[in-house]
């Protein structure tokens, strides 16, 4: 691909939050009807007015510290002026001048090698509603709007134009989700928790905004098709004009939308509703409780386990993941949890579209023990790995229910059935004698001992071995006698 | 009508269901236009309710008006503009609330200028109402039906919402006090915003007691505005005839060019009563006032422009047959729905924030009001008042100066600087010109409420 | 000065639909209130804006998730609903 240039605005919610960023209506609205999360403030009603939430304001100085930005000393609330019918006020309440941090920067690792992604500025806005099209936007008849998102804090962090692929707008993404994980300020797991407007531009061509995506695979699919149809036009002769595209998740293709304002006509101005605020004395606070971050969670992982890169590298790409490794290292072999989590559940949760939470790190340390101890193969610890996820159970239960013992070497199974020969002496005796019950008896007996893990024909091979040894001793002692 | 007055009434054994009925007989055959929304129903169960339980509370019993700009929970709230016809808020504004806990009875809403933009009250699309003291006069603006109402003896208090000077003006041309607290004092939520920085509620009585009382009720810390404050003091109890240690400011800025003589005499004449009761006066000067017009109209004009855009008419309000684009839809609506002031400051203020512009405009209003603002403190600090005419002529004529915008805005002069420095500020009427009554402004420092308050007391006795 | 194409802009931003006659009308009311306004040009405010006559800072409420209204008042004076939502017109 030549030439692309790739900057994003990403806008996470800060659902983790109880309540709205200026309101107190609950955040937890996703499994609710439309319109009952709501209140004069969200609605925009006339009269209303805006309260900040301070833990959002919280939460913003966290991101902005662990991406690594700088903090400013005070920042504060602006009006955005636009129209647009999910937006209750005409005016959305973000910021302009004064955001709460600036010329922030993540590290990429990609094909290329490790790339450091500038971000210009990380600034706190209220959400709007969300609109139902009936049918595709384009056909639609008319709309329907549910206000029960409008006011819910987003965090809108900007980036340089510094991608240069679809494929690292994505990885982009992806690191970033996972360091906002890490801050719990952020669950990527809700509907609408995530929307991007990128702006693309092919060699030195006019940029197109594609506006509101709201997935992270829709991204890299809306850039491609954005690649693709601006290179068409270019090569058919056409100047790419500057404009904002709507990218149809369903159709996968990109949309104009020209009524909308640009930059210019925003018209912010101070949210005179709002006073300002002074975030550089609560910096320090905020900055004792920042947690251990995915990169130096990496790092230590390879320190402090002597895991390889690779395995630290899976590890910490969910906290979850994360955690759980480390509660399951402390009991096993670090190394042996690392590949067996890293390698193989992860790999079973994800054919699964399952997160970590659903296997118990418990469950995890007896596989392991168990095939320390070789009294369970590679491939039994699978089948328990993967019956656990499928149907439930404990992996002792599932050993025992499944048969899932490893078959014992000839040398054990021989012990074993010495053993059970002296201790049934009169039974080996009538076997001798050539009676079927005591054979069948003894059989029991080695199967009782071994779990079942013998193959009947050996412990028959065996028996009749130590009945021919019995009667050639008899024989010698008869001769010597 | 004042709150004294009906208390005797009561304990005379005169019902508060009496009282209402005569007030809405009062208001239904009234040629005032005061009243845009009776809530006669809501009213009358609460004078019942009070009856049967007895008047409890700091207004127990008393009617009040409410200025349609504010709030009200069930009863419909317009601002006097064709965009929100019908709407029926589903929340009490933070001063009905209080109003209603101190059992205060709700008899409607009050008419203004549409969306409190004017200085007479012919905007408002309910028709212009009319100045007591002379029918074919204006009631000033843009609470122009509160203070009528007041002044008319159809209720003995109301509210009305001051952004560059709607309570005092009307209190004025109408002959009734009015205040506007210091901005922060009076909580805003549910106050349809016109100009969120400048903007206050603030109470209107025929007695400068009854004021006190009214704004001890709705003054006070809530913590749904951010701008508010706790307050100091109880306005009513800190009354008193003494003002021997009243030091007044005399700003000469503000008895210049276009002030009426008659109105320049009363004034006069009001300063030489207070110092024959013992204050002093001194003459001094408030440098930037002549940027005060042109700082006001930018700030109110471009916060206004951002404030109005709300009303597209999907959540609530005025909305036409069938949609067209959404674009259009809404351009429709705001053509058919703002009266032509209304959508001459939304332009003019979508302007005065354009990219290119804002440094000029509304930036620089903003400076600019930063030196208005130290004017009055350094006034303020060897003075606790400054008296100046509150209009600066009496009341005009309906239809007078509505076809020219600019001569309508001047009008406000005397008023405005007030709102950009957030200081507290009474009009207390002061003789006559004729038979139109002319208000005398007093103004204080950031909540010295109780001093205006006193001074005004002062004042209103030695007329007596 | 500004044009009857600049009202244009400004009614389009506004979203207020003018005609022909109300452009005309206005570009020159608009003007002459300018002209007005110009008198801000003579001042040397060589000092900080006042966004606040108060200068508060940091006012916050907590993270504490309260009562919303029911969907019926949210609804309640909408002109136009549908399901439990707000109907509006086409996007596009």
């Amino acid at each position: 691909m030549k030439d692309v240039i790739i900057g994003l605005e990403v806008h996470v919610q800060l659902n983790k939050l109880r309540s709205k960023l200026f309101c107190s209506c609950s955040t937890q609205y996703h499994d609710s009807e439309p319109d009952t999360h709501t209140c004069p403030v969200c609605l925009g009603l006339p009269g209303a007015l805006p309260v900040t939430n301070g833990k959002a304001v919280d939460n913003a100085i966290k991101v902005a510290l662990a991406l690594n930005c700088n903090i400013e000393e005070w920042t504060m609330f602006y009006r955005k002026n636009y129209y647009y019918p999910d937006l209750v006020k005409g005016f959305q309440i973000s910021q302009y001048d004064y955001p709460i941090a600036t010329n922030g920067s993540i590290s990429l690792e990609t094909e290329g090698g490790e790339r450091t992604i500038r971000i210009k500025r990380v600034h706190m806005e209220e959400d709007p509603g969300r609109l139902v099209h009936v049918g595709t936007i384009d056909k639609s008849k008319y709309s329907l709007i549910d206000y029960n998102r409008s006011g819910v804090a987003l965090l809108e962090v900007v980036t340089e134009p510094d991608l240069r692929t679809p494929k690292e707008a994505r990885l982009f993404l992806n690191k970033l989700k996972n360091i906002l994980e890490y801050l719990d300020v952020f669950d990527s797991s809700l509907e609408g928790s995530l929307r991007v407007d990128a702006n693309i531009s092919i060699a030195g061509g006019k940029r197109a905004e594609i506006k509101n995506i709201s997935s992270y695979k829709g991204v890299e699919k809306a850039l491609l098709f954005e690649i693709v149809r601006q290179n068409n036009l270019v090569r058919r002769g056409v100047k790419v004009v500057q404009e904002t595209r709507h990218f149809d998740e369903v159709r996968g293709i990109t949309i104009s939308l020209r009524t909308k304002e640009g930059e210019e006509d925003y018209r912010y101005f101070p949210e005179p509703d709002l006073v300002p605020i002074t975030i550089v004395d609560r910096v320090d606070d905020i900055k004792k409780t920042l947690p251990e971050l995915p990169d130096a969670k990496r790092q230590r992982f390879v320190l402090q386990y002597g895991i390889s890169d690779n395995h630290a590298k899976v590890l910490i790409s969910e906290l979850g993941l994360a955690n759980f490794f480390e509660t399951v290292a402390t009991e096993v072999d670090a190394n042996l949890s690392a590949t067996w989590i890293a390698d193989v559940l992860k790999g079973e949760l994800n054919y699964r579209d399952l997160d970590i939470s659903a296997f118990s790190p418990g469950h995890m340390v007896q596989i392991l023990q168990m095939l320390k101890k070789d009294t369970i193969t590679e491939n039994g610890a699978v089948q328990v790995i993967r019956t656990i996820l499928d149907e439930g159970g404990t992996p002792l239960d599932i050993v025992e229910r499944k048969g899932l013992q490893p078959k014992m070497g000839a040398e054990a199974s021989g012990n074993i059935t010495l053993r059970v020969i002296e201790e049934n002496p009169d039974a080996f005796q009538d076997f001798c004698k050539g009676k079927n019950e005591a054979m069948h008896f003894l059989m029991g007996q080695v199967m009782k001992e071994t779990h079942g893990t013998v193959d009947r024909s050996t412990v028959i091979e065996l028996l009749n071995k130590s009945k021919k040894e019995k009667l050639q001793n008899a024989s010698d002692n008869h001769r010597e006698a | 009508m004042n709150v004294d007055g009906i208390r005797e009434m009561f304990q005379n054994g005169k019902s508060v269901e009496e009282l209402v009925h005569s007030i809405f007989d009062k208001i239904e055959h009234s040629k005032l236009n005061a009243f845009v929304t009776l809530a006669k129903e809501s009213a009358l169960e609460e004078a019942r309710r009070v009856d049967k339980h007895g008047a409890k509370g700091m207004l127990g019993g008393i009617p009040i008006g409410i200025k349609d700009s504010i709030s009200t929970k069930g009863i419909q709230t317009t601002c006097c503009s064709k965009i929100l016809e019908g709407y029926i808020p589903p929340y009490d504004a933070h001063v009905i609330e209080r109003l209603k806990a101190e059992g205060a009875i709700i008899i409607g809403k009050t008419n203004m200028d549409e969306f409190a933009m004017g200085t007479s009250t012919e905007t408002s699309c309910f028709g212009p109402t009319r100045n007591p003291w002379d029918l074919i006069r204006v009631p000033g603006g843009s609470s122009g039906g509160s203070a009528a109402a007041v002044a008319g003896g159809e209720v003995p208090l109301a509210l009305g919402s001051d952004t560059g000077g709607s309570v005092r003006c009307p209190a004025s041309f109408c002959g009734v006090v009015g205040l506007k607290p210091t901005y922060g004092l009076v909580s805003r939520y549910g106050l349809v915003a016109y100009a969120n920085s400048l903007e206050q509620i603030g109470p209107f009585a025929g007695n400068v007691k009854d004021v006190a009382l009214l704004l001890d009720v709705i003054s006070g810390y809530d913590p749904r505005d951010s701008t508010s404050v706790t307050k100091k003091c109880e306005y009513l109890k800190e009354l008193r005839e003494d003002v021997s240690d009243v030091k007044i400011g005399v700003p000469g800025e503000f008895f210049g060019e276009g002030i009426d003589e008659k109105v320049e005499k009363a004034v006069w004449g009001g300063i030489k009563a207070l110092e024959d009761r013992g204050a002093s006066y001194t003459e001094i000067s408030l440098p930037h006032t002549k940027y005060s017009l042109a700082a006001y109209y930018i700030i109110a004009m471009s916060e206004a422009s951002s404030n109005l855009a709300r009303f597209d008419g999907l959540r609530y309000g005025l909305r036409l047959g069938k949609d067209k684009d959404w674009h259009t839809t809404f351009s429709e609506i705001k053509a058919q729905g703002f009266g032509e002031e209304v959508k001459r400051r939304i332009l003019l203020g979508t302007y005065a924030l354009s990219a290119g512009y804002y440094g000029k405009y509304y930036l620089k209003a903003l400076k600019v009001r930063t030196l208005i603002k130290r004017d009055f403190e350094s006034a303020l600090k060897d003075t606790n008042v400054l008296i100046t005419p509150t209009m600066p002529f009496p009341a005009f004529k309906i239809g007078e100066k509505i076809g020219e915008p600019l001569a309508l805005y001047l009008a406000d002069v005397n008023t405005v600087p007030i709102n950009l420095a957030g200081v507290p500020s009474i009009s207390v009427p002061c003789g006559f010109a004729g038979k139109l009554p002319i208000g005398m402004q007093i103004i204080g420092r950031h909540f010295d409420e109780a001093t205006i308050l006193r001074t005004a007391y002062a004042f209103e006795r030695g007329m007596k | 000065m500004i044009t009857k194409k600049t009202v244009d802009h400004l009614g389009w931003l506004a979203r207020i639909k003018l005609t022909e006659e109300d452009k005309e009308k206005f570009t020159d009311q608009l003007n002459s209130i300018l002209d007005y306004f110009e008198k801000l040009d003579e001042v040397d405010a060589d000092v900080p804006p006042t966004h606040h006559v108060l200068g508060l800072t940091n006012v916050f409420r907590d993270d504490v998730a309260g009562q919303s209204i029911s969907q019926e008042d949210a609804l309640g004076n909408a002109p136009k609903k549908e399901r439990g939502y707000f109907k509006g017109p086409r996007i596009v």
